[in-house]
């Protein structure tokens, strides 16, 4: 059994959103520079040209990528053979999170449902906790902005859509989204399991880096599908018109009920945002 | 693709009939923002028949909500926001003399009849690229609702905001336009 003290998750969330919210992945900008190659529209190659300047400068000079520095979405690979002390993992992870928004000026986005009343310090967080052998702790902070979240859905299919139901839905949410969720895009699906299960599923796909592939060959080929379909819409960079309408679809799939066909699709704008640290 | 417009507000309504869909303009002067909160509480005032905090006649209103400015900084990373939320509230206010709105993603059809019967602009920032909109602002305080934090109405003064028309007077939409010329299939 390995001890481990809370205070060192705490730290360690302060520093991963502080981390996420200013510095994009490497894999990110590379999609941009992929997308400028191929974009046949002027304006489209302005604004990825431009979104590139903006992750250059809040990386420079640590401020946020954009001003939406999201809700909080910590996924937690927990070891069963480590021991937290010194106190409870949620309050340690929102302890985190209250410091890295105080301490990184980023803006406090959660509030009250019906008074719409900010928290004031961007807690609570989203925790998704996964048990794992081994006696490490992965710790994965994911902001998540309400642009793109507003555009998302979980469907439930019928057995007889199939694949083809799956397409079309996705392409059609995309279609219907136009210039709201900040194209190009990241398009998350989480296919079967139940209703939650799939809408976990969505979310949990973006965590896979840009421009790798999906270890699955059969959903592999869909992703390639469903992405390809998208940019044939034409919405383009913001909206304005052009090829890269998304940077990627990524999908995860497990197994679902006989009578059901959960599909959820979570839009993620091109701040594709998430800091990973291993314990 | 041709060189921005450089435009100083407030717009008079020959300023606006000027600009038309896919125009880059690079925004000098004052505008205001706002966003949800915000709007619901000048809708409110009109509703009531009051005053609003500000002479919005030829003004831009910029829906944005930033992140707190760092020390040293004039202001904290500003890019737009969703610009439906607000789609409940601006043509009462483009009937009060607004003659701009900066966000992004489409507006309603009320809104785009207002802009026309009225003559007002709708233009887009890039949305996500907060950090590089920030620097366009050289001066930021704010003038109403200082209790709504980031959703407080600010007055800014702006060099060059970058910003593109997307529905001009004559009732056209860059959303619509765009999308039309590279959609495949």
């Amino acid at each position: 059994m390995r001890e481990i003290d809370v205070k060192l998750i705490t730290e360690k969330v302060r520093d991963l959103c502080m981390e996420a919210n200013t510095d994009l992945g490497e894999d990110v900008l590379e999609a941009f520079d992929r997308a400028i190659q191929k974009e046949e529209s002027p304006l489209g190659v302005e604004i990825l040209k431009e979104l590139k300047e903006n992750a250059r400068i809040a990386r420079d000079e640590r401020v946020a990528i954009c001003q939406d520095t999201g809700f909080a979405v910590v996924f937690i690979e927990l070891g069963q053979d480590v021991h937290l002390v010194g106190g409870g993992m949620k309050e340690a992870i929102f302890e985190g999170v209250r410091q890295g928004y105080r301490d990184g000026y980023l803006r406090k986005s959660i509030c009250h449902p019906f008074t719409r009343a900010n928290t004031g310090d961007n807690t609570p967080a989203i925790i998704h906790t996964e048990i794992i052998p081994g006696d490490q702790v992965k710790i994965t902070v994911a902001p998540k902005g309400g642009g793109s979240e507003n555009m998302s859905r979980v469907v439930m299919l019928t057995p007889s859509d199939g694949i083809e139901g799956i397409k079309q839905y996705v392409v059609q949410r995309v279609k219907e989204s136009g210039s709201n969720p900040c194209p190009p895009t990241i398009v998350g699906v989480g296919i079967g399991g139940t209703f939650e299960l799939a809408a976990f599923l969505a979310k949990k796909s973006l965590l896979r880096p840009l421009g790798s592939k999906n270890p699955d060959p059969e959903l592999d080929q869909l992703e390639f599908e469903i992405l390809t379909e998208i940019n044939k819409l034409g919405i383009g960079p913001q909206g304005l018109g052009g090829r890269t309408t998304s940077l990627a679809v990524h999908i995860l799939m497990m197994p679902c009920h006989i009578a059901s066909f959960p599909l959820a699709v979570n839009i993620q704008c091109h701040a594709q945002r998430h800091k990973e640290v291993i314990l | 693709m041709t060189e921005p417009i450089r435009l100083k507000t407030p717009f008079s309504d020959k300023d606006v009939e000027r600009l038309k869909i896919g125009d880059r303009v690079l925004l000098n002067g004052v505008i205001y923002t706002g966003r949800d909160a915000a709007h619901k509480r000048l809708s409110d005032l009109l509703k009531e028949g009051k005053e609003l905090p500000f002479d919005i006649r030829g003004q831009i209103i910029y829906y944005v909500g930033p992140t707190p400015a760092k020390p040293g900084q004039v202001f904290g990373s500003a890019g737009p926001t969703t610009s439906y939320r607000m789609d409940a509230y601006a043509p009462a206010l483009i009937e009060k003399g607004l003659k701009g709105m900066i966000g992004k993603g489409m507006r309603s059809d009320a809104v785009k009849e207002a802009m026309k019967k009225h003559q007002a602009v709708y233009f887009a920032a890039t949305g996500g690229a907060g950090a590089l909109l920030a620097k366009k602002v050289k001066k930021a305080e704010v003038v109403a609702y200082e209790d709504l934090g980031p959703e407080a109405i600010r007055r800014l003064e702006v060099e060059d905001l970058p910003v593109i028309v997307i529905n001009d007077v004559r009732g056209n939409d860059l959303y619509i336009e765009g999308e039309k010329r590279y959609r495949q299939g």
